[in-house]
């Protein structure tokens, strides 16, 4: 039983990654329609930046996430400036293969330039672990969820409560009307790819610092899976996404408590494909039925 | 215009094809001419891997170097004849046609990898010229499903053979009678490495786990096994998984000795675990100047030292052993011909080079001793020569 209970929350630490990620994919789709594939390259990059903010600059954590979150949003505007934008009265199928190419070029780009090895993160926060009754917690793990959390909360109240939320909101229903209303869509679109890539490159930061370990390909399993996971709350719900996170992480960390570790890539994707076939909205999703 | 140009590029495959097979037509292989015995090199100097080529390079020349000064073999100097095959396979086979075919070389040392390898066996074998690998563990270098490969030899350990060393260290120094396995279920080094680990371990294996190379979180892993009764973690597999296994595994309290073979060898395994996490973490290197396997090593490192104005690394150890396992070979045999140079290497016995005594078993691997490094807090503390 304890094992089962701390098999649970080592579940609940990975979800958070993916959840911190899944937010960005959700958003963009849920804005544009979009399924961003290079997000999980902004989330390797977030990694690197926070690396040579830590290692160059010698910041100390917090202010090297702060300035690789900003970073991150400032990159994830200008890709989608030069490489979505041209295209966003094309098809869907030309933005998504434009994504994919993104994606390859940030690969190749990051392993042209700092080569294909892993490289080890600084340690900036010192490792602690705590023993609650019998679970075995370490700092580092708090931190990554009590982060998550709070990012997730603060996008919430952003999308929820701000004026720049209600923009999102109504460019998310119609572009077209909010444009006629007085809303500037182009910024709304690079407002929300900045608020996704951001938290992609806290993730990638923490993700640094739990595992000490970087490296240029980093950002392409992850991104998938988030990418799952934000498919699975239900593309476009930001608790969607959140949820599916924590549900992905769990499911992972399940399948190599039972002893399945080879297949666990397999069981996410075989959820995915259950979902959709039984509940193609997502988790959160309603059946919107279309006006023809 | 399509005919003239087949024409001759079947003119000019046959020209490239005619020495070696009138070489092979003729008896076998190279002989001695004139007043030198010429032996090539067939080594990664620059592309990927051009570390390791460097390296043996280093150790080749001051073995041949060393044989010249002392008079040579059976009375002739030897000729090294070096070349790059820029760490990609096809140009290691072609350096192997030249080599053998164009510059008569009686022997190869290299190449240093065991997919360079692999590729020039067709033409080394058509040539009828020996060769030895200094640091090519892959077992199918040598035989090949089931059947030995006449004229290919190496001078380290196979990766299977890393298994029964580990198994046998397990059980001898560490007093281990149970065991848990985390494998990488990805590659066939690993699972070489966990098979013949398991045919040779003695105790029980109290629990056994997989992952795939690029896995990052063992936490589920490591939680199933925190509190299993055994005394040691096998891991085979490469120090970027092995790096994390280690770190999240010392973070976790588990303080157990973890074992693994030379795909620990890099130092980025410290860095990745972060080197006060690396303790109690033993695994198989090929040469180490703390447990020398024979008393070679000393006058080796100082020449090395000399020469270089460096210490020398297994590499370099290993280079500079293929060249003296040549000599042997021609010196038993009282020859310096490809084919009896080949007879020679089958039967090396009690060859006494810098990385072990070796004899050369059935299957064309050396048998020798292997040396177990232990690290404690990232650093190298004990080395210790463990026989199969």
């Amino acid at each position: 039983m304890e094992v089962v209970i701390q098999q649970l929350v080592n579940g609940l630490f990975l979800g958070s990654i993916y959840a911190l990620l899944a937010l960005g994919y959700t958003m963009v789709y849920g804005i544009i329609k979009l399924i961003n594939f290079a997000h999980g390259e902004i989330y390797m990059l977030g990694g690197f930046m926070g690396y040579f903010f830590i290692n160059k600059l010698s910041l100390g954590f917090f202010p090297a996430l702060i300035l690789s979150m900003a970073g991150a949003a400032v990159i994830g505007v200008v890709i989608e400036f030069l490489a979505y934008r041209p295209l966003r009265k094309s098809t869907r199928i030309a933005a998504l293969i434009t994504a994919i190419g993104v994606s390859f070029l940030l690969q190749n780009g990051m392993i042209y330039w700092l080569g294909p090895e892993k490289k080890s993160f600084p340690q900036a926060i010192e490792f602690k672990n705590y023993q609650l009754g019998f679970i075995q917690i370490s700092n580092i793990q708090v931190l990554i969820l009590i982060i998550s959390i709070v990012l997730m909360i603060a996008l919430q109240l952003i999308v929820k409560k701000t004026k720049m939320g209600k923009a999102m909101r109504a460019v998310s229903v119609d572009a077209d009307a909010a444009q006629l209303m007085g809303i500037n869509v182009n910024r709304t679109i690079s407002f929300t790819f900045a608020l996704g890539s951001a938290l992609a490159a806290a993730a990638g930061m923490l993700i640094g610092l739990y595992y000490n370990s970087i490296d240029p390909m980093m950002g392409v399993v992850p991104g998938l899976k988030s990418f799952v996971a934000a498919v699975l709350g239900g593309i476009g719900i930001i608790p969607g996404a959140a949820l599916g996170g924590f549900v992905i992480g769990l499911l992972e960390t399940i399948t190599i408590a039972l002893g399945f570790s080879d297949y666990k890539d397999a069981v996410v994707y075989a959820l995915l494909i259950i979902i959709l076939l039984i509940r193609p909205a997502g988790i959160l999703g309603k059946n919107i039925k279309e006006k023809v | 215009m399509k005919k003239f140009s087949f024409l001759f590029a079947s003119l000019f495959l046959l020209a490239a094809c005619g020495p070696a097979a009138g070489g092979g037509a003729s008896g076998g292989g190279n002989k001695v001419e004139g007043d030198t015995i010429k032996i090539g090199m067939n080594m990664e100097l620059s592309g990927d891997v051009s570390a390791y080529g460097n390296a043996e390079k280093e150790g080749i020349t001051l073995a041949v170097e060393e044989i010249n000064e002392a008079g040579g073999v059976l009375g002739k100097k030897l000729e090294l004849i070096e070349k790059d095959n820029k760490s990609e396979n096809g140009e290691a086979t072609s350096v192997a046609a030249n080599l053998t075919a164009k510059d008569k070389v009686v022997a190869v040392v290299g190449p240093a990898t065991s997919g360079a390898t692999k590729a020039t066996i067709p033409n080394m074998t058509k040539a009828a010229v020996p060769v030895i690998t200094p640091s090519g563990t892959d077992d199918s270098i040598t035989v090949v499903n089931d059947k030995v490969q006449e004229y290919i030899f190496r001078a380290c350990f196979q990766d299977t053979f890393q298994g029964v060393i580990l198994a046998n260290f397990a059980q001898d120094n560490l007093k281990a009678k149970n065991v848990v396995i985390i494998g990488d279920n990805s590659s066939d080094y690993a699972i070489g490495l966990t098979k013949s680990f398991k045919d040779t371990f003695k105790g029980k294996i109290a629990k056994e786990e997989t992952f795939t190379a690029g896995d990052k979180d063992f936490q589920a892993i490591l939680t199933k096994i925190k509190d299993l009764d055994y005394d040691a973690i096998y891991i085979p597999g490469y120090y970027a998984e092995a790096g994390l296994i280690i770190k999240q595994a010392r973070e976790m309290g588990i303080d157990k000795p973890i074992l693994g073979a030379d795909g620990f060898g890099d130092e980025k395994l410290v860095e990745i675990a972060g080197a006060k996490n690396v303790s109690e973490v033993y695994y198989t290197g090929h040469f180490s100047e703390k447990a020398p396997a024979t008393d070679k090593v000393t006058p080796f490192v100082e020449a090395f030292k000399k020469k270089y104005d460096k210490q020398p690394s297994a590499f370099n150890a290993l280079g500079y052993d293929s060249v003296y396992m040549l000599k042997q070979a021609m010196e038993d045999k009282d020859s310096a011909d490809s084919k009896d140079i080949t007879a020679g290497l089958a039967s090396l016995k009690d060859f006494v080079g810098v990385t072990g005594k070796m004899t050369m078993d059935k299957d064309h691997n050396p048998e020798k001793s292997a040396v177990v490094l232990g690290l404690t807090e990232g650093k190298e503390t004990s080395a210790d020569a463990v026989n199969p």
